[in-house]
């Protein structure tokens, strides 16, 4: 099995229409055991900016900690905040840094442009390729799932409420399907005045 | 063993009258899933200079990135124009240097004062410069059109057409290969790059929605809305909405005056006339 099976955890971000939704499970698991069942693996990194860091747990929080380290070194040197894009650059480094003993994470950025409130959605590999396409990306245990559920129920210009409707509906099914995944899941749709944050009851088996 | 994205893929390079032709469908893969249906294979090197890339989808990304940076320093220490040969031999001391283990696959195609030129590198440093080349996983079904078709001192449009069949010969033969075909033309007067040149796969058109009615997801929930957020200490600029840019511009020096925080307005952002000259307040998040 994969190291980036081990713990289990699924991320999805959604484009919406001035809007941006990012979701996750909530399982936490050492193979097939079960750990915590609150754990999230989606972060604030900013006002209008989220990243999902799904893989080996272990390497999500250090590389967490290390994000947040550079982050806050950007924002003394610069004196504002980190735009999405600047966000990708900073993790894509951070990640290509370790090229031959990577980090065992597949990250996923969501947010807003605070100049342009441009929707903006990236997924990394774990050496740190993004891929920036328009409408939706996927990773973790369940990204095949996710995948065909997302492919199906995306649309473009998708409203904040419906937009939930789809990642929600699109992560839950998708992880019923996958033993690593699942436990609850958190969607937080992102808009330019305020971030919902909705906590979803789904299957614990 | 965890997979790293790759571009299975087919990258191709000609040399026509004018100029050079470099060609890349658009497909990256994980495994066997499709990771990207549109990425984009043809690297900017310099002006006159690109290159296009196989394999390891980080590495061609990083690597490239790299060489871009390196060479326009050489151009700015010799201050004159890169010649091709001094890109390949770059990327090929590189890329030995690595014994293989950066997975980058390159097509490098130019023009400069001595000519037009197509090199292509492999991963351990071994280089070919070459009239015309092929390479990744579709690169046997491109070269076969190559073989029968290219000729010396074709038309920039026959050309262009030439390169456009090989990649399609790869899209439509090769598995890792797919979705578009990107060109890059360069000649002596610039780089074109023409991004989609064909868009060989159409998705169909879904007659149906498959939509959830609001409602249809059980859920708990925190609504938080953004104010704006106040800046530490140690930042020079501040990011305050239009109304607390008002504030503080009517009311000079007042660092302690009360005031509401109304929705944030970004394009006050970066804007130092506006902002005022005060120590922090903290305006928080409510």
């Amino acid at each position: 099995m994969s190291i980036l099976a081990y713990n289990g955890g699924s991320v999805v971000a959604m484009k919406g229409k001035n809007c941006v939704a990012i979701a996750t499970d909530l399982r936490f698991g050492v193979q097939a055991q079960t750990i915590t069942t609150d754990f999230e693996r989606v972060f604030e990194v900013g006002p209008h900016l989220y990243i999902g860091l799904p893989g080996l747990v272990t390497d999500t929080q250090t590389v967490l900690q290390r994000l947040k380290f550079r982050i806050k070194m950007y924002e003394m040197r610069e004196g504002r905040k980190v735009k999405p894009r600047t966000l990708m650059a900073m993790v894509q480094n951070l990640l290509y840094e370790r090229r031959f003993g990577p980090y065992f994470v597949e990250p996923v950025i969501a947010g807003l442009d605070p100049v342009t409130k441009d929707p903006y959605i990236c997924a990394l590999d774990l050496i740190g390729c993004p891929c920036e396409p328009a409408d939706f990306v996927v990773s973790g245990t369940s990204s095949e799932s996710l995948y065909g559920m997302c492919e199906t129920t995306w649309r473009e210009d998708l409203e904040p409420d419906d937009l939930f409707e789809c990642i929600g509906q699109s992560l839950i099914n998708a992880f019923d399907r996958d033993a690593l995944s699942g436990w609850g899941a958190v969607v937080h749709v992102i808009e330019e005045d305020k971030v919902t944050t909705r906590h979803i009851k789904s299957r614990m088996d | 063993m965890p997979r790293a994205r790759k571009t299975g893929t087919t990258i191709a390079g000609i040399v026509f009258k004018d100029g050079v032709v470099l060609g890349a469908d658009t497909r990256a893969t994980e495994g066997d899933t499709v990771a990207d249906k549109n990425c984009s294979k043809i690297h900017y090197l310099q002006p006159n200079m690109y290159c296009c890339g196989a394999g390891t989808a980080a590495d061609l990304e990083m690597t490239t990135a790299l060489m871009a940076s390196q060479l326009e320093l050489h151009r700015l220490n010799t201050n004159r124009q890169v010649p091709v040969v001094a890109a390949n031999r770059m990327l090929k001391q590189m890329l030995f240097r690595y014994q293989g283990h950066i997975g980058a696959a390159l097509v490098l195609g130019g023009v400069d004062k001595n000519g037009f030129h197509i090199y292509s590198i492999h991963p351990h440093g071994s280089t070919d410069r070459l009239p015309y080349t092929t390479m990744g996983s579709g690169s046997l079904a491109a070269m076969s059109v190559f073989e029968a078709r290219w000729k010396p001192d074709m038309e920039l449009e026959e050309a262009k057409q030439l390169v456009r069949d090989a990649i399609a010969g790869g899209v439509f033969n090769d598995l890792g290969s797919g979705s578009n075909i990107d060109l890059c033309v360069i000649t002596k007067d610039g780089a074109n790059m023409i991004r989609p040149y064909d868009v060989a796969n159409i998705k169909g058109e879904r007659l149906g929605k498959y939509e959830y009615k609001r409602g249809t997801t059980d859920a708990t929930k925190i609504v938080r809305p953004i104010i704006v957020e106040s800046q530490s200490v140690k930042m020079s600029r501040c990011v305050l909405s239009s109304a607390a840019c008002k504030f503080f511009k009517e009311n000079p020096g007042s660092a302690t005056g009360s005031f509401t925080p109304g929705p944030r307005d970004f394009s006050a952002t970066d804007r130092d006339d506006l902002l005022p000259n005060i120590g922090v307040t903290s305006l928080g998040r409510t």
